[in-house]
């Protein structure tokens, strides 16, 4: 619509220059148009051009070795009996617990700033903080975790203890430091994708209109009452969207768990569940898990793609199809939650 | 008697009201804090390991001098003789970096343009949903699609076959590709939200000047949108610097001084990911030299950062 607007406002310069036969400089000028005009088109298209040679790249070279023994097999030392099982537990156990932490402290966070401190120095203070901690690099989240929470600053020394606290069913054994574990990696991860849930809920308290507060203390709603009771329940479809997002972006994140020391060859899933139906068989390893070591999907595609064996390029794009298939599931997820958010929209 | 019980039951009544709010208050002010303490957290880590330590202890910069780590060329503190100068960590990290601005930065701008100024609604609704997808995949991917396909299908036939440059299979020009490829999202959505918050009134008066569609864009509506544009090229350097899993996978482990982008060099944050494998034992050199480099990348990273902020602000202050 905009293309047709414009040339007819260019057309009295262009008939100008022709009365005053300047064709030659009307011609070139007119291959500048289009030539910047392909220029931008192509580069818009350049990324859809991209991202069908990546997939298609993948599926060739992961063909064949998608089978279901690859996804219930643990890493092997032969390619052909490698699989993702450990990787596949590693990342369920790392994303529901960094989920699980990150996601009530976000939102807490974004009522504190969107409900309580509208305006202030502190408040400043924490907006200044989010916009800096988005841009900082995640290895950098890898550093901060290794020192916090596998270490816990050397203060244990050489000979890390063992704390017991028992339930009258069981015995949980803490690490401390924490070490090499699943908990170091989801803490980790939980501060890194906080930020993003603290941003997007936000965004999503910010659309809700003010009247609805207000006509909650008409009603003699206290403030708390008002945000849990009305406020909250609104939001809820917009928070999850952000939540959906910010977990997609954990299951990717290859980098700080490399640093918490995630193992790169691992034979055993976190507390010994293999499949759904162990929960309710050893139930104990559901206490066991959060203190195990652990790998995960992309710390397995990181060490297949390193190995110099030309078949672990297979098992790694086998891998990678995994990876992007559970990625495509968040993503659908999270637009399923931003239409119902625009349904239930109508004030 | 009545009315002063009346009046106390009404008091406490009110206060444990007020107890209950308070109480919920400062859990929010703590969740809030959490985010405060992250930041904290990153900079106590860096400081006491790098340049300050707790007594007993020593940081690395009470034991190598900043001289040395700035303007020395060796980085090789995995052999007997030790040496500890960032230099060939940085150049490997603004090779990459350079090449991804290079390659990126440009693609991405003229995306924007084209996306504000020439594409129709339709192909906005297909190209916007294409680049989230882009902008969502993990970077290890990218690193295997740099490894796999961009050194042998397209760097190799190029400039091994055509020019006879020694390609590496590891080298700084795939790394560079795929971070490009990784940081165009970025610059395509930033910058397009700046050229569409430039006034209509400013197309429409070039327009009546008898301009045409290209020099409306790239001589009124660019120029416009500059800062909100640099803002954007500022955050995309900032990401291509502190991309790790890619340039590890793609760009090598081998901490040489050089310009040539076939060959294989190690950037910062490859560095700190390869030497984290080793599990180096708290408090030796070697784990002090991570944060050092941690530490450089950090402060890198966090003035891009504060800078592309101040721009931005600045761009909001002129169009509202």
């Amino acid at each position: 619509m905009s293309a047709t607007v414009s040339e007819s406002r260019a057309a009295p310069s262009e008939s100008m220059r022709d009365l005053l036969h300047v064709r030659r400089r009307s011609t070139r000028s007119r291959w500048t148009e289009k030539g910047f005009e392909w220029i931008g088109a192509g580069s818009t298209w350049f990324g859809l051009g991209v991202l069908i040679v990546l997939l298609l790249g993948v599926l060739w070279q992961g063909a064949g070795w998608l089978t279901w023994s690859f996804l219930t097999n643990y890493d092997s030392r032969h390619p052909e009996n490698a699989g993702v099982l450990a990787g596949l537990w590693g990342s369920f156990w790392l994303v529901s617990l960094a989920t699980s932490v990150a996601v009530p402290v976000g939102v807490g966070a974004a009522i504190f700033l969107e409900e309580i401190q509208k305006k202030g120095w502190l408040r400043t203070l924490i907006e200044i903080n989010l916009a800096n901690l988005a841009g900082v690099p995640s290895i950098v989240y890898g550093i901060l975790g290794m020192a916090v929470f596998v270490k816990m600053f050397g203060a244990f020394g050489h000979d890390p203890k063992l704390l017991e606290v028992s339930l009258y069913f069981t015995t949980i054994e803490i690490p401390l430091p924490f070490g090499r574990t699943v908990l170091s990696g989801a803490l980790t991860l939980a501060l890194l994708i906080l930020p993003i849930v603290i941003v997007a809920s936000r965004e999503a308290l910010r659309a809700i209109p003010g009247s609805i507060r207000h006509a909650s203390y008409a009603l003699g709603a206290s403030h708390w009452q008002t945000i849990r009771h009305v406020v909250l329940p609104v939001a809820v479809p917009g928070i999850l969207t952000g939540v959906i997002l910010a977990v997609a972006r954990a299951v990717g994140e290859t980098a700080p768990l490399l640093m918490i020391g995630a193992a790169v060859f691992l034979a055993r899933t976190p507390g010994g569940i293999e499949t759904p139906s162990d929960i309710v068989r050893h139930p104990h390893g559901l206490v066991e898990a959060p203190f195990d070591h652990f790998t995960a999907l992309p710390i397995q595609i990181y060490n297949w793609v390193s190995r110099p064996e030309p078949e672990y390029k297979h098992v790694a794009a086998a891998a990678i199809i995994v990876l992007l298939a559970v990625l495509q599931l968040f993503n659908i997820a999270a637009s399923v939650a931003r239409s119902r958010t625009r349904q239930r929209a109508r004030w | 008697m009545g009315p002063a019980n009346a009046q106390i039951d009404l008091k406490r009544r009110f206060s444990l009201m007020r107890a209950h709010e308070l109480t919920i208050r400062f859990v929010l002010l703590g969740c809030a804090l959490a985010s405060v303490l992250t930041t904290a957290g990153i900079i106590y880590v860096l400081v006491t390991e790098a340049l300050i330590a707790i007594p007993p202890d020593k940081a690395f910069f009470q034991e190598v001098s900043p001289r040395e780590f700035f303007t020395a060329t060796q980085w090789t503190p995995q052999y007997e003789d030790k040496h500890f100068g960032i230099l060939p960590l940085v150049t490997g990290t603004f090779l990459v970096a350079g090449i991804a601005a290079a390659i990126g930065l440009p693609i991405g701008l003229a995306g924007s343009v084209y996306l504000s100024e020439y594409a129709s609604r339709r192909t906005r609704t297909i190209v916007l949903p294409i680049l989230e997808i882009l902008a969502g995949i993990p970077t290890v991917v990218y690193g295997y699609f740099a490894l796999v396909f961009v050194t042998p299908y397209v760097l190799r036939p190029i400039f091994q076959g055509l020019f006879g440059f020694e390609v590496n299979v590891f080298n700084a020009a795939s790394a560079g590709i795929v971070v490009a490829i990784m940081i165009i999202p970025i610059v395509t959505s930033l910058s397009e939200d700046a050229l569409r918050s430039v006034p209509h009134a400013l197309r429409e008066a070039a327009y009546a000047l008898g301009a045409t569609k290209y020099q409306v864009s790239a001589k009124v509506v660019v120029p416009a949108a500059l800062s909100g544009i640099l803002a954007s090229f500022l955050l995309a350097l900032s990401r291509a610097v502190g991309e790790t899993m890619a340039v590890a996978i793609a760009a090598g482990q081998s901490p040489t001084l050089t310009l040539n982008p076939f060959q294989s060099v190690e950037t910062m944050t490859a560095f700190i990911v390869n030497v984290s494998f080793g599990d180096k034992p708290h408090g030796s050199i070697d784990w002090k030299a991570l944060f050092a480099v941690a530490m450089t990348l950090f402060l890198m990273t966090l003035t891009m950062n504060i800078v592309s902020q101040l721009i931005m602000r600045r761009f909001r202050e002129v169009y509202q």
